[in-house]
């Protein structure tokens, strides 16, 4: 599971683990569940049905298949499948029955989603082999995660009985089992950082199994504080610096600008720092991924699987 | 490329008639910030204004000086100018007990409110929220009480969700499924109506074999009890639409200039349209910019490898540019020969310095802010060659988060293209 704030690229990463995952021949399915088409943005291809789709291949001939999970489609074939229900389901959808239980019905609508997902964990082919190596699911921002994980015990709190009380209780073991972790996409700044640790309080709080940290988009230091302190006191030396660089002219006229972005360019190290030294306190170990110069394409997307991947086995 | 139209925020801030302004767009934007700074701006040029929170973080909710704001508008203190600023966050559940309480008698409404059914849909799953934040904009419009409501929208898992979810929860309530569940036998008196008495013993069946019948039994309960109020829903979430399509409403969309979050800002555009909501125009946060721009990211980067290669130094300099470390990395420009004592610059500080390096990390950062803004200038043109006719304002990056009133005043400054609140 790949939560984190919104604007941290947490469908970014989720793409790049699966493809990280996807090493040596195995499989990986990517689980969309909020209906944005993330992964086709990001891939590249047309919008994904409801349906397992070979995307990319990784490197050492892994595969990576996407699914798009739409809750009323699961909830059709989740009826089709245990209940044999094609005709009635129909009928309930005329009446309005599976909008109500796809997106007013409490948490059903998760339920399926979640429960979709475990059944492609859990799937095997006809050698008893599981089909999928790995599921990662491009989840829900993390203030909605605990609630969308932990929606399962809610249901079989209320249904106390019955098939939808039994799947609900299938669903919550995997997710509850050291099988699954729910890592947190962050940037270096204050308020993804703090959602992050409550993130991480809150779903300790709820019994589910905390993941990794993976920090997105970091940058690098060019000027540490001191190297800023000295420019600023160098004025003239840097300006003839420029100048001895080509920049002739109107060397003078760029120092100001150029300190000035310095500056904003130390006090943004600075908060990563402290930011860091709060994520350390966290207790949970982190991964981290560069800011990729030119926005993420295929090749970026590659890239950063690599960096996983390599961060991985340093461990 | 074209400019767009700018986006003149004080103006719609002024102007007597906006009563309400939502700000909506993806997540992690900057929404609830840029709400809040609005509310501030308006109250501070003299408007008596209440901001709607739906899920602040703490610090912002601790710069409005409210640490734990309710769902109850709290006055904000330390307000310059004439105007007034309340604050207040969604609590969901708070806001639906309240409905349920004002709709039904005492008894019937405590059944309600017991009703296991009930507290997981009021506790806030899919929909509720995005219902319940409308549903208080309409309670808010309704006391007539501010000038001006600043409405932040929920971050929901489709950005399009609060529009629809009121639509949706309402036509749930008046479809034939509820009356179903409720009462079988009115909706089978008729002949034509056979086909679908047996779809729903059918469905009735296939309900309980699915939900258990504990919880057909909590739903029915639950729809029964809710049954006299279910014409005042439909009413209420018509009411707020129109109340959202009305003149005195403006639509802000919120963005970074990243294809993501412009990508959501311009199917908000098209919808709004198509809804004929009225848009103000296009919120856009966090742009760069740079005060050396003439300087292109090309000719920077090759100044900085000039100097460190040492290829066009003088002689005197060159001595120095040897062995400099990478400017690129963590702890780059601390060289340990020291160079240009010749500018007499303060000896402490000046010790030690690598001028050569130094520079060409001034340089390297230089073309990453050139870089970022080409790129965010690329994402922007693609929204404008879409929407020529939205109106922008630009919110300039700060390099932190905000942390309280002075913080809030200066991004209202930015929204309003600099001007300081009083003028």
């Amino acid at each position: 599971m790949v939560s984190g704030k919104g604007g941290t690229g947490k469908t970014t990463v989720a793409a790049a683990l699966a493809l990280a995952l996807a090493r040596e021949g195995r499989r990986t399915l990517l689980v969309e569940v909020e209906g944005r088409q993330g992964i086709a943005q990001l891939f590249g291809t047309e919008a994904l049905p409801y349906e397992e789709r070979k995307i990319a291949v990784a490197a050492g001939g892994g595969e990576v298949y996407a699914l798009a999970i739409d809750a009323e489609q699961a909830l059709l074939d989740y009826l089709q499948m245990f209940y044999k229900l094609g005709s009635a389901g129909r009928a309930l959808k005329k009446l309005g029955a599976i909008d109500f239980a796809t997106t007013i019905a409490p948490g059903l609508r998760d339920v399926l989603l979640t429960g979709k997902a475990c059944e492609a964990v859990r799937r095997k082919d006809r050698s008893g082999r599981y089909v999928y190596d790995h599921v990662v699911m491009d989840a829900p921002p993390t203030g909605r995660i605990t609630r969308f994980l932990n929606v399962n015990d809610e249901v079989a709190g209320l249904a106390r009985i019955g098939p939808i009380h039994n799947q609900a209780q299938a669903v919550m073991k995997v997710l509850k089992s050291p099988e699954t972790a729910v890592h947190f996409v962050t940037l270096l700044e204050e308020m993804p950082v703090q959602e992050t640790a409550d993130g991480i309080a809150e779903l300790a709080r709820a019994g589910l199994p905390v993941g990794r940290v993976v920090v997105n988009m970091v940058r690098p230091h060019h000027l540490d504080d001191e190297a800023l302190r000295a420019a600023g006191e160098l004025r003239g030396d840097v300006a003839h610096a420029l100048s001895r660089a080509g920049l002739g002219g109107p060397a003078e006229r760029l120092v100001e600008p150029l300190l000035e972005q310095a500056a904003e360019h130390a006090s943004r190290v600075a908060l990563e720092r402290e930011q860091r030294r709060v994520l350390a306190r966290m207790d949970v170990s982190a991964y981290e991924l560069p800011l990729l110069g030119t926005g993420v394409d295929l090749a970026g997307l590659y890239e950063l699987a690599a960096e996983l991947r390599k961060q991985a086995d340093e461990e | 490329m074209d400019m767009p139209p700018e986006l003149v925020v004080d103006r719609l801030l002024d102007d007597p008639g906006t009563r309400i302004i939502v700000c909506c767009g993806a997540g992690g934007v900057g929404k609830t910030t840029t709400a809040a700074a609005l509310g501030l701006r308006a109250a501070e040029r003299g408007r008596k204004v209440v901001v709607l929170t739906i899920d602040p973080a703490r610090r912002l909710a601790q710069s409005m000086g409210i640490d734990s704001l309710d769902n109850t508008p709290r006055k904000v203190a330390g307000v310059a100018g004439g105007g007034e600023l309340h604050a207040m966050m969604l609590d969901m559940k708070r806001t639906f007990d309240e409905i349920v309480e004002s709709h039904a008698d005492g008894e019937r409404a405590a059944a309600i409110l017991a009703n296991p059914f009930y507290q997981s849909l009021s506790a806030g799953f899919a929909g509720t929220q995005e219902y319940m934040a409308m549903e208080k904009l309409g309670q808010l419009r309704a006391r007539d009480d501010w000038d001006l409501i600043v409405v932040d929208t929920p971050p929901s898992r489709s950005a399009l969700d609060f529009l629809d979810a009121p639509k949706r929860l309402g036509s749930f309530l008046d479809g034939k499924f509820i009356r179903v569940l409720m009462a079988p036998a009115k909706v089978g008196g008729r002949a034509g109506m056979k086909f679908l008495n047996v779809g729903m013993s059918l469905m009735t069946g296939t309900l309980n074999k699915l939900m258990g019948a504990s919880l057909l039994g909590d739903v029915q309960t639950f729809v029964a009890a809710m049954d006299t109020m279910f014409g005042g829903f439909r009413t209420r979430a018509d009411a707020t639409f129109r109340l959202l399509q009305a003149p005195g409403t403006a639509f802000l969309v919120v963005a970074a200039p990243e294809p993501d979050a412009l990508r959501e800002a311009a199917y908000f555009v098209e919808r709004l349209g198509a809804e004929r909501m009225p848009l103000a125009g296009l919120v856009l946060n966090r742009v760069h910019g740079s005060g050396a721009a003439q300087l292109s990211a090309e000719r920077a980067l090759a100044a900085a490898e000039n100097l460190e290669e040492g290829g066009i130094v003088d002689q005197e300099a060159g001595k120095a540019a040897l062995g400099a470390p990478a400017a690129h990395s963590p702890a780059g420009g601390g060289a340990p020969e020291s160079e240009g004592a010749e500018a007499g610059a303060d000896a402490d500080a000046a010790e030690g310095a690598d001028v050569e390096g130094i520079t060409a990390g001034l340089l390297r950062l230089h073309a990453e802010r050139m870089q970022l803004i080409a790129r965010e200038q690329r994402t922007r043109n693609r929204f404008t060659s879409l929407h020529p006719e939205v109106a922008v304002t630009e919110v300039a990056a700060l390099p932190g988060d905000v942390h309280d009133l002075a913080g809030l005043r200066a991004i209202g400054e930015r929204l309003a293209a600099g001007v300081p609140a009083g003028a």
